[in-house]
């Protein structure tokens, strides 16, 4: 059999294999779904000397180990953690050589939440709509990775590109500041809601996960009760259900919902909060579109 | 807001329709309409450019119950602009035929849902068997589909207490509309059948069977032909 293929010696507490997601197909209620922490997922793929578009593996906290059947470079960005290759350290933020046989292990996150992992040809499993992400709300795409799981690696595309310098992405900030811009549904809220949105002190919830990022913190205040129609919903989307409470929509969030959107967080800033670890405070700037002039 | 074209004139023979772009991030908009037959009209216009290519290129259009959201515009404000002057013509109900989804009315709310219709549950079957309807939105998972058809005094109430699990294929009732479960799920929805018809299936082109303007139509089925 071939031998480009990995099997998982320490799953984590939540490793996923990702890529840019699955975008265009929301109005059948397709998540986008894909790396959380863009940045580093396509930071890890140009070490190998893989395409952005080649699958990794994202970990959760505390990391994960794969033993690797064959020949292989690997790199892992994202949140910092210390990386052995059986046993030995090796660089973080750079490609490592992993012999066949060898284990790789990225540890527990010294600072923020995810890492990942690329290998020279990507995480080869079955892409669905296109896209290898693992969708957690929807079911679709691999599994999360369990102990004693094989997934096969792809063809690598050449030597890995040289790397003098790398640029820290997505790392973990004492204080996640988030921008967004007001709308579809700020109306919704009084101005002393608004405002609490722009003063409130926040923290991320551990109730966070894939499809949101959930605060704690000072209630919104509604002007309007009642429920909203079901509608679209974007990546970066502020919903804010009964509770007052902001849930800053992530990758795998529903393409619809029937709570109001208050602002929308743009994409740029989803890496941080990707990387806030839950008790992270949490500051929104609210703005107008500059749409609306 | 005013839905003239500019100028105050309006194209011959048909007003334009009353729209409201809002602002959703940087690079989105919002676009609610009047009622679910604006939706359709507006959606199925979006397409049309989509396909002439005259519409701004976008990653993602979002039908839903009165709005459709664009998502991914370089410059949203200039079609918000440009969106009262569009001459949009209703929507029709298309070519494709309607997808035919076999129904065992046997679900356990179909009694709540008689009394509810103040009808026998025979009726219910006929009633619902007999309304065409079309998908209005897509959305809650793949392949699920916001089904509208039925008239207002059939729309009912989701139940008090939902249920920890719907089962796959259940066909279910929840306000103004009908939705077939692609998959097994808490809900709170009114169930009245069961399908066995696969609604979503990545391997399949179309992966889904309802996308947004699908015409649909139930067939009852005698619970004991299906019993394998």
């Amino acid at each position: 059999m071939t031998d480009r293929a990995f099997c998982v010696v320490r799953a984590g507490a939540l490793t996923t294999v990702q890529d840019l997601g699955r975008a265009g197909h929301a109005h059948l209620g397709v998540p986008r779904a894909g790396a959380l922490d863009e940045p580093a997922h396509r930071l890890a793929n140009r070490l190998v000397g893989n395409p952005e578009t080649s699958a990794t593996l994202e970990t959760t906290l505390t990391g994960c180990a794969v033993r690797v059947r064959a020949d292989t470079v690997a790199a892992v960005t994202g949140a910092p953690c210390p990386v052995t290759v059986d046993g030995r350290p090796a660089p973080w933020g750079a490609p490592v050589r992993v012999p066949a046989g060898a284990v790789l292990d990225a540890g527990p996150a010294t600072a923020g939440l995810r890492s990942y992992l690329a290998f020279a040809g990507g995480v080869d499993a079955e892409p669905v709509l296109g896209s290898r992400a693992a969708d957690l709300l929807s079911g679709l795409g691999p599994a999360p990775l369990s102990d004693g799981g094989v997934l096969p690696l792809g063809t690598p595309y050449g030597p890995p590109a040289s790397v003098d310098a790398v640029p820290r992405s997505g790392l973990p900030v004492a204080e996640l500041v988030l921008p967004c811009v007001l709308g579809p549904r700020d109306d919704w809220f009084t101005e002393a809601g608004l405002r609490t949105l722009a003063t409130g002190r926040f923290r991320v919830s551990s109730a966070s996960n894939r499809i949101g990022l959930r605060t704690e913190g000072p209630a919104l205040e509604r002007r309007k009760d009642g429920e909203l129609p079901s509608e679209g919903m974007p990546l970066g989307a502020l919903q804010v259900p009964p509770n007052g409470l902001p849930v800053l929509f992530l990758n795998d969030h529903p393409t619809t919902g029937g709570y109001p959107v208050v602002g929308v967080v743009p994409e740029r800033f989803l890496a941080a909060a990707a990387q806030a670890a839950p008790g992270t405070p949490v500051r929104f700037v609210p703005r107008r579109s500059r749409a609306s002039g | 807001m005013s839905t003239r074209t500019p100028g105050g004139r309006a194209p011959a023979g048909r007003s334009p329709l009353p729209l409201r772009p809002l602002p959703v991030g940087d690079h989105g908009l919002l676009v609610e309409l009047e009622d679910a037959a604006a939706v359709e009209a507006f959606h199925a216009e979006l397409l049309r450019r989509a396909a002439a290519g005259t519409l701004p290129a976008v990653r993602e259009i979002v039908p839903a119950a009165r709005t459709v959201l664009l998502d991914g515009l370089a410059d949203p404000g200039r079609l918000a602009a440009e969106l009262p002057g569009w001459d949009i013509p209703p929507a029709t109900a298309g070519d494709r035929p309607a997808v035919e989804i076999p129904v065992r009315y046997d679900g356990p709310d179909l009694a709540d849902v008689a009394a509810l219709w103040d009808t026998t549950p025979e009726d219910v079957v006929r009633i619902h068997s007999g309304t065409e309807f079309h998908v209005a939105f897509c959305g809650f998972a793949p392949g699920f589909g916001y089904l509208t058809g039925l008239p207002e005094r059939h729309h009912v109430p989701r139940r008090a207490t939902p249920r920890t699990k719907v089962p796959v294929g259940s066909v279910a009732l929840a306000g103004p509309y009908t939705g077939v479960y692609p998959r097994s799920s808490p809900g709170g929805w009114q169930l009245i059948g069961t399908s066995d018809v696969d609604l979503w299936d990545p391997d399949r082109d179309p992966a889904a069977l309802f996308s947004p303007g699908t015409r649909v139509r139930f067939i009852p089925v005698s619970t004991e032909s299906q019993e394998a």
